[in-house]
């Protein structure tokens, strides 16, 4: 999360404005979460469809007639015809729409992109979905069939062969599965963040002084050159959290580290204070090109 | 509160914020947050529109907007990055930007208009592009099924070993000539042909995406594969010869045995030529050029699942229910065709290109 801690999923992609964007690459637990729900989905899907085919099979084929092997029969072609677009379009349709991913995807949060930085193209999407099957579903049957002993060496070679495909995301740092190598293709975090409140528009930092006691917070230079940004983003998640101990617990801390008699009732304003003002002078420091990453630099 | 909230909910135009109030803010970035922040919103009002697949319900003033809104949140994070120290109006700019980037840059290009591309010369392009792997892959097709009738020819036992016994019915060695006659026999109606279409497909091209996956591995499996399945047909062909039948079998087996083969050459190809690429990258980086014959391969792909299409149709009525003469001109009529369509149709504005 900090800025201090270097991200080891974090990736840069310079925008034709020459802004450089991060993405960060989606963890395998996250992909593999949403292809569970994928799965679960397209199951249920199947298995409705396939009830619902069923009893209008057995509608038709109580009705006596010339028509009735006809309409069984075209049932059946309704139905494989159904199979094997749900199955291999469900994918490739969902992740060609607007937002580059299926429901599972979504649902969790992540979405595929192109690796250059180019569009997302329909064939690229197509190449990462014919693969599904070697890394998934071969494998899964290989080592399914692998120690009955039925395919001899042979079937265990070929299951250790199909392994290397289903473990492929983890044995590169982008967590590409072959699918992904081929197409050119990631799949990143795609955060829908809300914009939060602007904090210095309220309490103590807009009046200067706290709405409980009346009392003007004011900090000289010594004591807000003990922090930087780090413990800056710190502070502000905790007044965004608002939880009365954890503001009492960093007040505490605050006030022992500058020399301060801690006391109790007020800490939200004295926080909100010591925000606004450390704020500002690690925002005046940084127009003039000098930053402080945390309170050891 | 509640109001707002439904309408913005259904979509009924966006609820409109009163201006905030600048001059409160005690910081200088907030200032400048908060000056911008109607911007941002109403680019973000949009792109909800967007993503949910809603495009046509934006009026032309939004998607005018659109490039002007997505730079201007674009420069808003630059300068924020170097002057703003709030967190959490970075993380949501950096959200901001990156769904928008995506919609600016993102395919814009319908499925209609894909389709229409792609069959006007794409796909042409794509299966001329993978020539050196289609014949690599048609001489292990010649070679795996010259190979199947010669080690029936000297063995028959071999027979057994080769066929999978789905096609080892009344298909074998020793058979008498009529026995061998009634597989090739005509239909008298179509019941239960459409099924028989269908089941076809659908078997066909799991066999062809599995040729095409395969070739990843360097392109190995899928040569193992077309070379086992060509044995098969080499056999076969072996034991009608014997019987005398070649002429009725290559008939029977041609009418969609062209189209079928042909898209079954084509997926090993195209199996194979990601396994090529991968393996001889030339200049580029191996992960360039997979991605980029991988999405050559996918062209490819589309165009085989199309013509298995073709071919359980043909499979499963011209062959049922056409005389030998009538299956074998079906069978060189789409080979001609497939030719054409792939070897001498260069597309509609893409000659200058090429």
């Amino acid at each position: 999360m900090s800025s201090a801690v270097i991200d080891k999923r974090r990736r840069e992609i310079v925008t034709p404005e020459g802004v450089a964007l991060s993405f960060r690459v989606a963890s395998r637990s996250a992909r593999a979460g949403a292809l569970m729900l994928d799965f679960a989905i397209l199951m249920l899907t199947g298995i409705v469809v396939t009830v619902a085919l069923i009893s209008i099979a057995g509608g038709v084929l109580d009705t006596e007639g010339e028509g009735a092997s006809g309409a069984g029969e075209f049932l059946f072609v309704v139905w494989t015809l159904f199979w094997f677009f749900l199955w291999n379009g469900y994918f490739i349709v969902m992740e060609l729409g607007p937002r580059g991913a299926t429901f599972g995807k979504r649902a969790v949060g992540v979405r595929v992109a192109s690796r250059d930085g180019g569009r997302l193209t329909a064939e690229a999407v197509l190449a990462r979905n014919l693969l599904r099957d070697i890394e998934l579903f071969l494998p899964l049957v290989m080592l399914m069939v692998a120690p009955s002993g039925d395919a001899g060496y042979a079937g265990i070679a070929a299951a250790c062969w199909f392994l290397v495909f289903m473990l492929f995301p983890f044995f590169n740092r982008d967590a590409l599965r072959a699918g992904d190598l081929v197409a050119g293709t990631w799949v990143v975090e795609a955060p829908r963040t809300r914009l939060e409140e602007a904090l210095s528009t309220t309490g103590a930092m807009r009046d200067n002084a706290s709405a409980v006691t009346g009392a003007a917070y004011r900090f000289g230079d010594a004591e807000l050159s003990v922090y930087g940004e780090h413990e800056l983003q710190t502070l502000e998640r905790v007044l965004r959290e608002d939880r009365p101990e954890a503001m009492a617990a960093v007040h505490e801390a605050i006030c022992r580290k500058i020399g301060w008699e801690p006391g109790a009732g007020d800490e939200r304003a004295f926080l909100e204070a010591f925000y606004a003002q450390l704020r500002a002078r690690l925002e005046g420091g940084m127009r003039f090109g000098k930053r402080k990453k945390d309170k050891h630099s | 509160m509640k109001a707002p909230a439904l309408a913005s909910l259904f979509g009924r135009g966006t609820v409109a914020a009163p201006p905030p109030d600048i001059a409160a803010a005690a910081l200088r970035s907030d200032r400048f947050r908060l000056e911008r922040e109607q911007e941002w919103s109403r680019l973000e009002a949009m792109l909800d529109r967007i993503e949910k697949g809603h495009l046509r319900r934006l009026s032309d003033e939004d998607v005018m907007a659109l490039p002007v809104l997505y730079r201007t949140a674009a420069s808003s994070l630059a300068v924020a990055r170097e002057t703003s120290l709030d967190a959490a109006t970075l993380a949501y700019l950096e959200a901001l930007v990156q769904r928008a980037w995506f919609q600016v840059y993102g395919p814009r290009e319908g499925v209609i208009a894909w389709l229409r591309r792609f069959l006007g010369g794409d796909l042409s392009r794509a299966v001329r592009e993978i020539w050196l792997d289609s014949c690599i892959a048609l001489f292990v097709m010649v070679m795996g099924t010259v190979a199947g009738w010669l080690l029936v020819a000297r063995d028959q036992d071999w027979y057994f070993s080769l066929v999978p016994t789905q096609f080892a019915d009344t298909r074998v060695p020793g058979a008498s000539r009529e026995a061998l006659l009634q597989t090739l026999k005509v239909e008298e109606d179509s019941g239960g042909l459409s099924a028989f279409a269908a089941y076809l497909f659908q078997n066909n091209a799991g066999v062809a995406i599995l040729a095409f996956a395969l070739g990843f591995a360097f392109g190995v499996p899928t040569l193992m594969l077309l070379a086992q399945n060509m044995a098969i047909l080499g056999a076969m062909l072996w034991l009608y010869h014997d019987a005398g039948l070649l002429p009725q079998f290559l008939a029977w087996l041609g009418v969609h045995g062209t189209t079928e083969l042909f898209a079954i050459l084509l997926a090993g190809a195209a199996g194979l030529h990601i396994g090529r690429k991968m393996a001889f990258p030339g200049q580029r980086s191996v992960m360039a050029a997979a991605a980029e014959a991988g999405r050559r391969g996918a062209q490819v792909m589309v165009g085989v699942v199309l013509m298995l299409v073709f071919a359980a149709l043909l499979e499963a009525f011209p062959r049922q229910l056409a005389g030998t003469e009538a299956r074998a001109i079906i069978g060189l009529f789409m080979l001609v065709m497939w030719l054409a369509y792939f070897y001498a149709f260069r597309g509609r504005n893409r000659t200058g290109t090429a």
